[in-house]
Protein backbone atom coordinates (compact mmCIF):
# COMPACT_ATOMS: atom_id res chain seq x y z
CA UNK A 1 0.00 0.00 0.00
CA UNK A 2 1.21 3.30 -0.72
CA UNK A 3 1.75 5.76 1.63
CA UNK A 4 -1.57 8.03 3.36
CA UNK A 5 -2.00 11.32 1.72
CA UNK A 6 -2.66 12.03 5.26
CA UNK A 7 -1.96 10.11 8.48
CA UNK A 8 -3.80 11.16 11.93
CA UNK A 9 -2.88 9.82 14.94
CA UNK A 10 -4.13 10.74 18.35
CA UNK A 11 -5.21 14.11 17.45
CA UNK A 12 -6.76 16.13 20.30
CA UNK A 13 -8.01 20.13 20.52
CA UNK A 14 -8.74 22.26 23.24
CA UNK A 15 -10.69 25.35 23.35
CA UNK A 16 -10.10 26.20 26.84
CA UNK A 17 -12.34 23.69 28.97
CA UNK A 18 -14.07 22.65 25.94
CA UNK A 19 -12.56 19.41 24.13
CA UNK A 20 -13.57 19.78 20.57
CA UNK A 21 -11.61 16.68 19.35
CA UNK A 22 -10.99 14.08 21.47
CA UNK A 23 -8.01 11.14 19.93
CA UNK A 24 -8.82 11.31 16.19
CA UNK A 25 -6.95 8.51 14.19
CA UNK A 26 -7.42 8.28 10.93
CA UNK A 27 -5.69 7.70 7.33
CA UNK A 28 -6.78 8.67 4.06
CA UNK A 29 -5.04 7.00 1.04
CA UNK A 30 -4.35 8.47 -2.06
CA UNK A 31 -7.12 8.92 -4.99
CA UNK A 32 -9.48 8.13 -2.38
CA UNK A 33 -13.11 10.75 -1.29
CA UNK A 34 -13.10 10.69 2.15
CA UNK A 35 -15.89 11.64 3.98
CA UNK A 36 -15.85 13.11 7.81
CA UNK A 37 -19.65 12.95 8.71
CA UNK A 38 -21.41 14.12 11.43
CA UNK A 39 -23.62 16.36 13.14
CA UNK A 40 -23.18 20.25 13.73
CA UNK A 41 -20.11 20.47 16.37
CA UNK A 42 -18.72 17.50 16.55
CA UNK A 43 -15.38 18.78 15.35
CA UNK A 44 -15.64 18.21 11.86
CA UNK A 45 -14.29 21.71 10.69
CA UNK A 46 -11.66 22.14 13.53
CA UNK A 47 -9.99 18.37 12.23
CA UNK A 48 -9.60 20.05 8.53
CA UNK A 49 -8.73 22.97 9.66
CA UNK A 50 -6.01 21.62 11.67
CA UNK A 51 -5.20 19.15 8.54
CA UNK A 52 -5.52 22.82 6.72
CA UNK A 53 -2.51 24.37 8.50
CA UNK A 54 -5.19 27.02 9.91
CA UNK A 55 -5.12 25.83 13.67
CA UNK A 56 -2.65 24.63 15.68
CA UNK A 57 -3.89 21.61 17.27
CA UNK A 58 -3.51 20.94 21.51
CA UNK A 59 -2.33 17.19 21.06
CA UNK A 60 -1.27 13.97 18.99
CA UNK A 61 0.63 14.27 15.34
CA UNK A 62 -0.64 14.66 11.75
CA UNK A 63 1.01 14.15 8.65
CA UNK A 64 -0.41 15.99 5.41
CA UNK A 65 1.31 14.97 2.53
CA UNK A 66 4.27 14.00 4.33
CA UNK A 67 4.39 17.26 6.63
CA UNK A 68 3.11 19.05 9.92
CA UNK A 69 0.11 21.19 7.92
CA UNK A 70 1.48 23.24 11.63
CA UNK A 71 4.90 24.19 9.60
CA UNK A 72 4.51 23.67 6.45
CA UNK A 73 5.43 26.35 4.19
CA UNK A 74 4.40 27.53 0.21
CA UNK A 75 5.64 24.50 -1.48
CA UNK A 76 3.09 22.38 0.51
CA UNK A 77 0.44 25.07 -0.40
CA UNK A 78 1.06 24.58 -3.62
CA UNK A 79 0.04 21.01 -3.08
CA UNK A 80 -3.23 21.63 -1.75
CA UNK A 81 -6.88 23.01 -2.54
CA UNK A 82 -9.11 24.65 -0.01
CA UNK A 83 -12.76 25.13 0.11
CA UNK A 84 -13.80 26.97 3.35
CA UNK A 85 -17.26 25.67 5.44
CA UNK A 86 -18.18 29.55 4.40
CA UNK A 87 -16.27 32.13 2.34
CA UNK A 88 -17.60 35.07 0.05
CA UNK A 89 -16.22 35.71 -3.35
CA UNK A 90 -15.17 39.16 -4.46
CA UNK A 91 -18.70 40.18 -5.98
CA UNK A 92 -16.84 42.53 -8.49
CA UNK A 93 -14.96 40.18 -10.20
CA UNK A 94 -15.96 37.69 -13.03
CA UNK A 95 -16.08 34.19 -12.80
CA UNK A 96 -12.28 34.10 -15.22
CA UNK A 97 -10.70 37.10 -13.51
CA UNK A 98 -11.43 35.54 -9.47
CA UNK A 99 -9.77 32.17 -11.29
CA UNK A 100 -7.18 34.31 -13.10
CA UNK A 101 -6.54 36.22 -9.15
CA UNK A 102 -5.81 32.46 -8.09
CA UNK A 103 -3.56 31.34 -10.83
CA UNK A 104 -1.37 33.96 -10.27
CA UNK A 105 -0.88 32.89 -6.69
CA UNK A 106 0.77 29.13 -7.86
CA UNK A 107 3.73 28.51 -9.44
CA UNK A 108 1.76 25.85 -12.67
CA UNK A 109 -1.79 26.49 -12.29
CA UNK A 110 -4.27 24.66 -14.20
CA UNK A 111 -5.65 26.52 -17.73
CA UNK A 112 -8.61 28.78 -16.60
CA UNK A 113 -10.86 27.33 -19.17
CA UNK A 114 -10.30 23.93 -18.09
CA UNK A 115 -10.90 24.70 -14.67
CA UNK A 116 -14.09 26.75 -15.62
CA UNK A 117 -14.96 23.68 -17.54
CA UNK A 118 -14.73 21.26 -15.03
CA UNK A 119 -16.82 23.10 -12.49
CA UNK A 120 -19.70 23.66 -15.36
CA UNK A 121 -19.24 27.34 -15.03
CA UNK A 122 -18.81 27.74 -19.21
CA UNK A 123 -21.70 29.88 -19.86
CA UNK A 124 -21.06 31.78 -16.74
CA UNK A 125 -17.16 32.80 -17.60
CA UNK A 126 -17.39 36.59 -17.87
CA UNK A 127 -20.84 36.82 -15.27
CA UNK A 128 -19.43 38.94 -11.96
CA UNK A 129 -19.37 36.17 -8.48
CA UNK A 130 -22.57 38.91 -7.31
CA UNK A 131 -24.71 37.45 -10.89
CA UNK A 132 -24.23 33.52 -9.60
CA UNK A 133 -26.50 31.81 -8.01
CA UNK A 134 -25.14 30.05 -4.79
CA UNK A 135 -24.62 26.80 -6.26
CA UNK A 136 -22.64 28.02 -9.11
CA UNK A 137 -20.61 30.55 -6.39
CA UNK A 138 -19.42 27.36 -4.31
CA UNK A 139 -18.65 26.08 -7.95
CA UNK A 140 -16.28 28.65 -8.62
CA UNK A 141 -14.65 28.38 -4.82
CA UNK A 142 -14.27 24.71 -5.92
CA UNK A 143 -12.61 25.99 -9.07
CA UNK A 144 -10.64 28.51 -6.85
CA UNK A 145 -9.53 25.37 -4.66
CA UNK A 146 -8.63 22.98 -8.25
CA UNK A 147 -6.26 26.38 -10.16
CA UNK A 148 -3.30 25.08 -8.62
CA UNK A 149 -3.85 21.68 -9.95
CA UNK A 150 -4.10 20.47 -6.46
CA UNK A 151 -2.70 16.80 -5.24
CA UNK A 152 -5.61 16.79 -2.11
CA UNK A 153 -8.47 18.94 -1.61
CA UNK A 154 -10.58 19.82 1.69
CA UNK A 155 -14.16 20.58 1.02
CA UNK A 156 -15.77 22.10 4.55
CA UNK A 157 -19.32 21.07 3.93
CA UNK A 158 -19.76 21.45 0.25
CA UNK A 159 -23.47 21.94 -0.54
CA UNK A 160 -24.36 22.96 3.04
CA UNK A 161 -27.84 25.38 2.56
CA UNK A 162 -28.25 24.09 -1.07
CA UNK A 163 -31.57 23.41 -3.10
CA UNK A 164 -31.88 19.46 -4.00
CA UNK A 165 -30.65 20.81 -7.81
CA UNK A 166 -27.87 22.47 -6.45
CA UNK A 167 -26.56 19.55 -4.75
CA UNK A 168 -26.87 17.57 -7.42
CA UNK A 169 -24.73 19.64 -9.55
CA UNK A 170 -22.61 20.05 -6.86
CA UNK A 171 -22.38 16.43 -6.27
CA UNK A 172 -21.66 15.48 -10.14
CA UNK A 173 -18.48 17.98 -10.11
CA UNK A 174 -17.33 16.65 -6.66
CA UNK A 175 -17.66 12.95 -8.20
CA UNK A 176 -15.86 14.39 -11.57
CA UNK A 177 -12.75 14.94 -9.21
CA UNK A 178 -11.73 11.40 -9.20
CA UNK A 179 -11.54 11.26 -12.46
CA UNK A 180 -8.51 13.72 -12.07
CA UNK A 181 -6.89 11.78 -9.56
CA UNK A 182 -7.45 14.14 -6.41
CA UNK A 183 -7.48 12.98 -3.40
CA UNK A 184 -10.56 14.51 -1.51
CA UNK A 185 -11.60 15.16 1.78
CA UNK A 186 -14.96 16.57 2.91
CA UNK A 187 -16.93 17.07 5.78
CA UNK A 188 -21.09 16.96 5.44
CA UNK A 189 -23.57 16.70 8.04
CA UNK A 190 -25.94 14.26 4.99
CA UNK A 191 -25.77 10.98 5.26
CA UNK A 192 -26.54 10.65 1.65
CA UNK A 193 -23.93 12.63 0.51
CA UNK A 194 -21.06 10.80 1.91
CA UNK A 195 -22.86 7.73 0.75
CA UNK A 196 -23.25 8.90 -2.52
CA UNK A 197 -19.63 10.60 -3.10
CA UNK A 198 -17.17 8.98 -0.55
CA UNK A 199 -15.11 5.64 -0.80
CA UNK A 200 -14.65 5.74 2.98
CA UNK A 201 -16.50 7.59 5.65
CA UNK A 202 -15.42 8.38 9.43
CA UNK A 203 -18.62 9.22 11.44
CA UNK A 204 -17.64 11.80 13.97
CA UNK A 205 -19.81 13.01 17.37
CA UNK A 206 -18.04 15.06 19.88
CA UNK A 207 -14.63 15.02 18.92
CA UNK A 208 -14.49 10.83 18.37
CA UNK A 209 -14.69 8.70 15.49
CA UNK A 210 -17.41 6.80 16.28
CA UNK A 211 -17.41 4.18 13.12
CA UNK A 212 -15.71 4.45 9.96
CA UNK A 213 -15.36 2.24 6.58
CA UNK A 214 -16.76 2.13 3.64
CA UNK A 215 -20.57 3.84 3.29
CA UNK A 216 -22.21 0.84 2.93
CA UNK A 217 -20.74 -0.82 5.68
CA UNK A 218 -21.00 1.49 8.13
CA UNK A 219 -21.89 0.71 11.87
CA UNK A 220 -23.41 -2.69 12.59
CA UNK A 221 -27.01 -2.49 11.42
CA UNK A 222 -27.63 -6.33 12.74
CA UNK A 223 -26.96 -5.27 16.22
CA UNK A 224 -29.63 -2.03 15.79
CA UNK A 225 -33.47 -3.00 17.24
CA UNK A 226 -36.04 -3.85 14.46
CA UNK A 227 -39.43 -1.77 14.98
CA UNK A 228 -42.73 -3.71 15.02
CA UNK A 229 -45.69 -1.29 15.15
CA UNK A 230 -49.30 -1.34 14.90
CA UNK A 231 -52.13 0.35 15.99
CA UNK A 232 -54.61 -1.99 18.60
CA UNK A 233 -57.89 -0.31 19.44
CA UNK A 234 -57.07 2.92 17.28
CA UNK A 235 -54.00 3.30 19.90
CA UNK A 236 -50.47 3.22 17.98
CA UNK A 237 -48.25 0.90 19.54
CA UNK A 238 -44.37 0.62 18.72
CA UNK A 239 -41.62 -2.38 20.08
CA UNK A 240 -38.36 -2.12 19.50
CA UNK A 241 -36.75 -5.69 19.39
CA UNK A 242 -33.45 -7.14 18.86
CA UNK A 243 -35.35 -10.71 18.15
CA UNK A 244 -37.57 -9.69 15.52
CA UNK A 245 -38.49 -12.92 14.29
CA UNK A 246 -40.31 -14.80 17.68
CA UNK A 247 -41.35 -10.99 18.63
CA UNK A 248 -43.89 -11.23 15.55
CA UNK A 249 -44.62 -14.73 16.01
CA UNK A 250 -45.84 -14.45 19.65
CA UNK A 251 -47.22 -10.95 18.59
CA UNK A 252 -49.41 -12.77 15.79
CA UNK A 253 -50.18 -15.87 17.67
CA UNK A 254 -51.42 -13.51 20.21
CA UNK A 255 -53.72 -11.57 17.98
CA UNK A 256 -54.95 -14.86 16.43
CA UNK A 257 -56.13 -16.08 19.11
CA UNK A 258 -57.95 -13.64 20.74
CA UNK A 259 -59.28 -12.78 17.25
CA UNK A 260 -57.87 -9.19 17.50
CA UNK A 261 -56.82 -7.34 14.08
CA UNK A 262 -53.59 -5.04 13.91
CA UNK A 263 -53.82 -2.63 11.60
CA UNK A 264 -51.05 -1.24 9.51
CA UNK A 265 -49.07 -3.78 11.26
CA UNK A 266 -44.92 -2.85 9.95
CA UNK A 267 -41.65 -4.47 10.39
CA UNK A 268 -39.02 -1.84 10.13
CA UNK A 269 -34.87 -2.53 9.88
CA UNK A 270 -32.85 -0.23 10.64
CA UNK A 271 -31.45 1.82 7.23
CA UNK A 272 -28.21 3.77 7.06
CA UNK A 273 -29.78 7.34 8.64
CA UNK A 274 -30.66 5.46 11.75
CA UNK A 275 -26.82 3.67 11.81
CA UNK A 276 -26.04 7.29 11.64
CA UNK A 277 -28.70 8.70 14.04
CA UNK A 278 -27.83 6.00 16.81
CA UNK A 279 -23.97 6.42 16.62
CA UNK A 280 -23.89 10.45 16.71
CA UNK A 281 -27.00 10.74 19.19
CA UNK A 282 -25.37 8.00 22.02
CA UNK A 283 -21.98 8.76 21.66
CA UNK B 1 6.86 41.64 -6.43
CA UNK B 2 5.63 40.78 -9.66
CA UNK B 3 2.98 38.76 -7.44
CA UNK B 4 2.35 42.24 -5.64
CA UNK B 5 1.09 43.73 -9.51
CA UNK B 6 -0.67 40.83 -10.31
CA UNK B 7 -2.89 41.23 -6.70
CA UNK B 8 -2.92 45.15 -7.36
CA UNK B 9 -4.24 44.66 -10.78
CA UNK B 10 -7.50 42.87 -9.48
CA UNK B 11 -7.80 45.35 -6.47
CA UNK B 12 -7.96 48.04 -9.15
CA UNK B 13 -11.07 46.50 -10.94
CA UNK B 14 -12.26 45.61 -7.99
CA UNK B 15 -12.31 49.32 -6.61
CA UNK B 16 -13.24 50.68 -9.39
CA UNK B 17 -16.86 48.31 -10.49
CA UNK B 18 -17.60 48.82 -6.84
CA UNK B 19 -20.05 52.14 -6.38
CA UNK B 20 -19.39 52.70 -2.58
CA UNK B 21 -15.71 52.82 -2.84
CA UNK B 22 -16.26 55.12 -6.56
CA UNK B 23 -18.59 57.30 -4.28
CA UNK B 24 -17.00 58.06 -1.40
CA UNK B 25 -13.27 57.85 -2.33
CA UNK B 26 -13.61 59.57 -5.68
CA UNK B 27 -16.83 61.66 -6.19
CA UNK B 28 -17.60 62.57 -2.62
CA UNK B 29 -14.05 64.48 -2.21
CA UNK B 30 -14.87 66.21 -5.70
CA UNK B 31 -18.64 67.33 -4.21
CA UNK B 32 -17.11 68.73 -1.50
CA UNK B 33 -14.73 70.71 -2.90
CA UNK B 34 -17.53 72.14 -5.47
CA UNK B 35 -19.60 72.92 -2.37
CA UNK B 36 -17.57 74.56 0.08
CA UNK B 37 -15.71 76.48 -3.17
CA UNK B 38 -19.00 77.64 -4.67
CA UNK B 39 -20.83 78.87 -1.52
CA UNK B 40 -17.86 80.42 0.38
CA UNK B 41 -16.09 80.97 -2.90
CA UNK B 42 -15.89 85.46 -2.76
CA UNK B 43 -14.40 84.89 0.72
CA UNK B 44 -10.89 84.94 2.50
CA UNK B 45 -9.30 83.33 4.89
CA UNK B 46 -7.28 85.21 7.46
CA UNK B 47 -4.36 82.36 7.09
CA UNK B 48 -0.96 83.23 6.06
CA UNK B 49 -1.75 87.02 5.57
CA UNK B 50 -5.36 86.61 3.85
CA UNK B 51 -5.98 83.85 0.86
CA UNK B 52 -8.53 83.36 -0.50
CA UNK B 53 -11.67 80.67 0.43
CA UNK B 54 -11.25 78.23 -2.62
CA UNK B 55 -7.09 78.43 -2.42
CA UNK B 56 -7.81 77.29 1.10
CA UNK B 57 -10.28 74.48 0.55
CA UNK B 58 -8.20 72.26 -2.39
CA UNK B 59 -5.23 71.44 0.18
CA UNK B 60 -7.71 70.76 2.60
CA UNK B 61 -10.34 68.58 0.61
CA UNK B 62 -7.11 67.10 -0.80
CA UNK B 63 -6.26 66.12 2.76
CA UNK B 64 -9.54 64.39 3.21
CA UNK B 65 -9.48 62.53 -0.33
CA UNK B 66 -5.92 61.28 0.93
CA UNK B 67 -7.34 60.22 4.07
CA UNK B 68 -10.39 58.80 2.71
CA UNK B 69 -8.49 56.52 -0.17
CA UNK B 70 -6.02 55.41 2.43
CA UNK B 71 -7.40 54.98 6.51
CA UNK B 72 -11.18 54.87 5.32
CA UNK B 73 -11.18 53.21 2.12
CA UNK B 74 -8.26 50.03 3.59
CA UNK B 75 -10.46 49.76 6.88
CA UNK B 76 -13.71 49.20 5.19
CA UNK B 77 -12.42 46.95 2.56
CA UNK B 78 -10.30 45.07 4.61
CA UNK B 79 -13.06 44.45 7.04
CA UNK B 80 -15.45 43.42 4.54
CA UNK B 81 -12.55 40.75 3.09
CA UNK B 82 -12.20 39.48 6.09
CA UNK B 83 -15.62 38.88 7.38
CA UNK B 84 -16.23 37.37 3.96
CA UNK B 85 -13.51 35.04 4.72
CA UNK B 86 -11.07 36.03 1.87
CA UNK B 87 -8.52 36.45 3.93
CA UNK B 88 -8.51 33.35 5.63
CA UNK B 89 -9.39 32.46 1.77
CA UNK B 90 -6.00 33.72 0.75
CA UNK B 91 -4.01 32.29 3.81
CA UNK B 92 -4.70 29.03 2.33
CA UNK B 93 -2.62 29.58 -0.81
CA UNK B 94 0.97 29.78 -1.82
CA UNK B 95 0.26 33.77 -1.74
CA UNK B 96 2.36 35.21 1.16
CA UNK B 97 -0.41 37.25 3.32
CA UNK B 98 1.27 40.29 3.30
CA UNK B 99 1.02 40.75 -0.75
CA UNK B 100 -2.57 40.69 0.05
CA UNK B 101 -2.02 43.69 1.95
CA UNK B 102 0.71 45.30 -0.34
CA UNK B 103 -2.11 45.38 -3.10
CA UNK B 104 -4.35 47.38 -1.52
CA UNK B 105 -1.79 49.75 -0.21
CA UNK B 106 -0.75 50.16 -3.64
CA UNK B 107 -4.54 50.91 -4.87
CA UNK B 108 -4.82 53.16 -2.05
CA UNK B 109 -1.64 54.98 -2.88
CA UNK B 110 -2.61 55.11 -6.93
CA UNK B 111 -6.29 56.29 -5.99
CA UNK B 112 -4.40 59.33 -3.80
CA UNK B 113 -2.19 60.30 -6.72
CA UNK B 114 -5.34 60.35 -8.94
CA UNK B 115 -7.48 62.60 -6.23
CA UNK B 116 -4.54 64.91 -6.16
CA UNK B 117 -4.54 65.27 -10.29
CA UNK B 118 -8.33 65.37 -10.24
CA UNK B 119 -8.58 67.99 -6.92
CA UNK B 120 -5.72 70.11 -8.33
CA UNK B 121 -7.04 70.38 -11.99
CA UNK B 122 -10.72 71.49 -10.23
CA UNK B 123 -9.38 73.83 -8.48
CA UNK B 124 -7.23 75.42 -11.30
CA UNK B 125 -10.16 75.04 -14.11
CA UNK B 126 -13.15 76.08 -11.78
CA UNK B 127 -11.86 78.46 -9.65
CA UNK B 128 -8.22 79.64 -10.55
CA UNK B 129 -6.24 77.99 -7.77
CA UNK B 130 -2.49 77.54 -9.16
CA UNK B 131 -0.87 74.71 -9.44
CA UNK B 132 2.25 74.47 -7.76
CA UNK B 133 4.18 73.11 -10.78
CA UNK B 134 7.63 73.57 -8.90
CA UNK B 135 6.75 71.81 -6.05
CA UNK B 136 5.35 68.97 -7.75
CA UNK B 137 7.91 66.59 -5.99
CA UNK B 138 7.65 68.21 -2.71
CA UNK B 139 4.11 67.76 -2.55
CA UNK B 140 4.09 64.26 -3.80
CA UNK B 141 6.63 63.33 -1.21
CA UNK B 142 4.25 64.68 1.50
CA UNK B 143 0.97 62.67 -0.18
CA UNK B 144 2.97 59.49 -0.05
CA UNK B 145 4.42 59.76 3.60
CA UNK B 146 0.55 60.50 4.71
CA UNK B 147 -1.06 57.48 2.42
CA UNK B 148 1.99 55.34 4.05
CA UNK B 149 1.29 56.39 7.20
CA UNK B 150 -3.04 56.28 6.84
CA UNK B 151 -2.85 53.30 5.33
CA UNK B 152 -1.26 51.75 8.44
CA UNK B 153 -3.60 53.13 11.08
CA UNK B 154 -6.56 51.82 8.73
CA UNK B 155 -5.25 48.01 8.63
CA UNK B 156 -4.73 48.57 12.26
CA UNK B 157 -8.16 50.16 13.16
CA UNK B 158 -9.62 46.93 11.44
CA UNK B 159 -9.07 45.07 14.41
CA UNK B 160 -11.41 47.16 16.07
CA UNK B 161 -13.88 46.23 14.15
CA UNK B 162 -15.75 43.62 14.60
CA UNK B 163 -17.78 43.26 11.38
CA UNK B 164 -19.09 44.78 8.37
CA UNK B 165 -22.01 46.59 9.75
CA UNK B 166 -19.54 47.81 12.17
CA UNK B 167 -17.35 49.35 9.60
CA UNK B 168 -18.89 52.61 8.28
CA UNK B 169 -19.80 54.23 11.53
CA UNK B 170 -16.49 53.79 13.37
CA UNK B 171 -14.58 54.91 10.96
CA UNK B 172 -16.42 57.82 10.77
CA UNK B 173 -17.14 58.46 14.33
CA UNK B 174 -13.55 58.95 13.58
CA UNK B 175 -12.95 60.66 11.08
CA UNK B 176 -15.79 63.14 10.71
CA UNK B 177 -14.89 65.27 13.85
CA UNK B 178 -11.36 65.72 13.06
CA UNK B 179 -11.85 66.69 9.94
CA UNK B 180 -14.33 69.68 11.07
CA UNK B 181 -11.46 70.15 14.59
CA UNK B 182 -8.60 69.89 12.35
CA UNK B 183 -10.01 72.91 9.92
CA UNK B 184 -10.61 70.75 6.95
CA UNK B 185 -13.93 71.28 6.48
CA UNK B 186 -13.89 75.12 8.37
CA UNK B 187 -10.95 77.41 7.84
CA UNK B 188 -9.12 77.50 10.86
CA UNK B 189 -9.24 81.03 11.35
CA UNK B 190 -12.77 80.56 12.86
CA UNK B 191 -11.90 77.76 15.09
CA UNK B 192 -11.45 78.24 19.00
CA UNK B 193 -7.26 77.89 19.77
CA UNK B 194 -8.64 75.41 22.06
CA UNK B 195 -9.83 73.68 19.33
CA UNK B 196 -6.81 73.32 16.83
CA UNK B 197 -4.47 72.41 20.02
CA UNK B 198 -6.96 69.46 20.64
CA UNK B 199 -6.47 68.91 17.19
CA UNK B 200 -2.96 68.86 17.48
CA UNK B 201 -3.20 65.13 19.15
CA UNK B 202 -4.05 64.12 15.98
CA UNK B 203 -2.72 63.06 12.92
CA UNK B 204 -4.98 64.48 10.53
CA UNK B 205 -4.43 68.16 11.73
CA UNK B 206 -0.61 67.72 11.72
CA UNK B 207 -1.36 66.07 7.62
CA UNK B 208 -3.40 69.09 6.54
CA UNK B 209 -0.61 71.35 7.54
CA UNK B 210 2.16 69.50 5.83
CA UNK B 211 -0.27 69.74 2.89
CA UNK B 212 -1.08 72.87 2.91
CA UNK B 213 1.83 74.39 3.58
CA UNK B 214 3.18 72.42 0.47
CA UNK B 215 0.54 73.21 -2.01
CA UNK B 216 -0.21 76.90 -0.84
CA UNK B 217 2.89 78.83 0.60
CA UNK B 218 6.29 78.04 -0.87
CA UNK B 219 7.95 80.07 2.54
CA UNK B 220 11.18 78.13 2.52
CA UNK B 221 12.18 76.84 -0.49
CA UNK B 222 10.93 73.01 -0.89
CA UNK B 223 7.73 73.55 1.26
CA UNK B 224 8.34 70.55 2.84
CA UNK B 225 6.63 70.69 6.28
CA UNK B 226 9.18 67.93 7.52
CA UNK B 227 8.46 68.55 11.60
CA UNK B 228 4.33 67.85 10.98
CA UNK B 229 5.79 65.05 8.54
CA UNK B 230 7.48 63.25 11.04
CA UNK B 231 4.58 63.09 13.58
CA UNK B 232 2.42 62.09 10.73
CA UNK B 233 4.93 59.60 10.26
CA UNK B 234 4.99 58.23 13.63
CA UNK B 235 1.76 57.91 14.13
CA UNK B 236 1.97 55.42 10.65
CA UNK B 237 4.55 53.23 12.65
CA UNK B 238 2.67 53.17 15.44
CA UNK B 239 -0.43 52.09 13.43
CA UNK B 240 1.94 49.50 11.85
CA UNK B 241 3.00 48.19 14.81
CA UNK B 242 -0.59 48.08 16.48
CA UNK B 243 -1.25 46.19 13.04
CA UNK B 244 0.80 43.62 12.99
CA UNK B 245 0.28 42.99 16.59
CA UNK B 246 -3.53 42.82 16.49
CA UNK B 247 -4.34 42.29 13.16
CA UNK B 248 -6.72 39.35 12.17
CA UNK B 249 -7.15 37.48 9.02
CA UNK B 250 -10.15 34.76 10.11
CA UNK B 251 -13.67 36.19 10.34
CA UNK B 252 -15.26 36.30 13.85
CA UNK B 253 -17.06 33.41 12.88
CA UNK B 254 -14.55 31.29 12.97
Amino acid sequence: MPDPVISIRGLRKSYGALDAVRGIDLDVQPGEVFALLGPNGAGKTTTVEILEGYRKRSGGEVSVLGEDPQHAGREWRERIGIVLQSCRLDPYLTVRESLGLFAGYYSSPRPIDEVIALVGLEGKAEARASELSGGQQRRLDVGMALIGDPELLFLDEPTTGFDPSARRQAWETIAGLRDLGVTVVLTTHYMDEAQRLADRVAILSRGEVVASGAPEGLGDRDSLPTTISYRLGGEEVCVETSNPVAAIHELTGRALEQGLELEGLEVKRPNLEDVYLSLTEQA
Amino acid sequence: MSLVLHQFRYDQKAFWRNPASVFFTVMFPVILLLIFATVFGDQTVDVRGGIETTAYYVPAIITLSVISATMQSLAMSLVIAREDGRLKRGRGTPMPPWVFIAGRIGNSIVVTLIMLALLAAIGRLFYGVPIPWERLPAIVATLVVGAAAFCCLGIALTAAIPSQDAAAPIVNALLLPLYFLSGVFIPDDQLPSGVVQFADAFPIRHFFEAVFDVYVSAGDGAGLQWDNLAIVAIWGVAGLLLAVRFFRWAPRSG
